[in-house]
């Protein structure tokens, strides 16, 4: 008597070939979880972010320049007074600039928002929602936004004059474009 | 029957391991992502938050190794002076 379908080697192996396949599935959609915002797409909407702390600033049209930052990162201390700086250098000029904290305390944002008292927006992104959908690769991030919405550079750190420099340039470039 | 045994374990086994790939792909079971370090950012976290205790260790450092200031991040061999 001829074996069955069921008792075949065959089966044996399609049934290994759809497991394989589910695995390289599964592979793809963990890939697709940890993708983060690179440069040339488009920045996650502020509106739509639930960030609190104050009201989200309007950057339609405008350049805009988002900092994520940690109470707990003395690096992210270290960028606030150059921030500020070139927040008063080009408010004027049509950049926004704001600071998104990603503490999970609301206290620790809220002492150290009193305590630095930055001259820039700066907004709590409580349920990390905004910080999880960007996937920063340090603490600080800085991304550059352009006026079409996109995000056209991206300063993972804060590394004092040379980073300042470089942002006053990039924005100097920004702002020199043909809306 | 028993190739349908098989084939099910081998099923079983596979879901099993996408599983666990995934979750550790995504989840991040093996890595702290920037914004989930406070703890570790903490100062209790320090290695060296206890001077009386830094003394100590470098003390039995110096002795063991015969090596002062050759412990820690900075001022190790690394030949700058």
């Amino acid at each position: 008597m001829p074996p069955t379908t069921s008792s075949s080697p065959f089966r044996v192996v399609r049934v290994f070939r759809g497991a394989l396949l589910s695995v390289l599935f599964l592979f793809s959609l963990s890939a697709i979880a940890r993708a983060e915002i690179k440069i040339g797409d488009v920045f996650p909407s502020l509106a739509t972010a639930g960030l609190t702390g104050g009201a989200v600033p309007a950057t339609e049209g405008k350049i805009l320049v988002v900092d994520f930052w940690a109470s707990w990162c003395a690096p992210c201390k270290a960028a606030f007074p150059s921030l500020g700086k070139i927040h008063a250098d080009y408010a004027a000029r049509g950049v926004v600039l704001l600071g998104v904290s990603v503490d999970e305390k609301p206290a620790a944002y809220a002492d150290f928002v009193k305590k630095m008292a930055p001259p820039f927006p700066t907004l709590h992104d409580a349920a990390q929602k905004l910080v999880r959908t960007v996937k920063v690769p340090a603490m600080p991030t800085t991304y550059l936004v352009g006026r079409d919405g996109k995000v056209r550079s991206i300063h993972a750190g804060f590394q004092g004059d040379k980073t300042d420099k470089l942002l006053r340039t990039e924005l100097d470039a920004l702002l020199a474009e043909k809306l | 029957m028993r190739s349908r045994i098989l084939a099910l374990l081998l099923l079983a086994a596979a879901a099993f391991l996408a599983g666990g790939c995934a979750t550790a792909g995504t989840a991040g079971t093996a890595r702290v992502q920037p914004w989930e370090r406070a703890s570790l950012a903490d100062y209790t976290m320090r290695s060296d938050r206890d001077p009386l205790f830094t003394a100590l260790a470098e003390h039995t450092f110096f002795s063991r190794e015969s090596a002062s200031g050759g412990r820690g991040v900075g001022g190790s061999g690394c030949g700058c002076n």
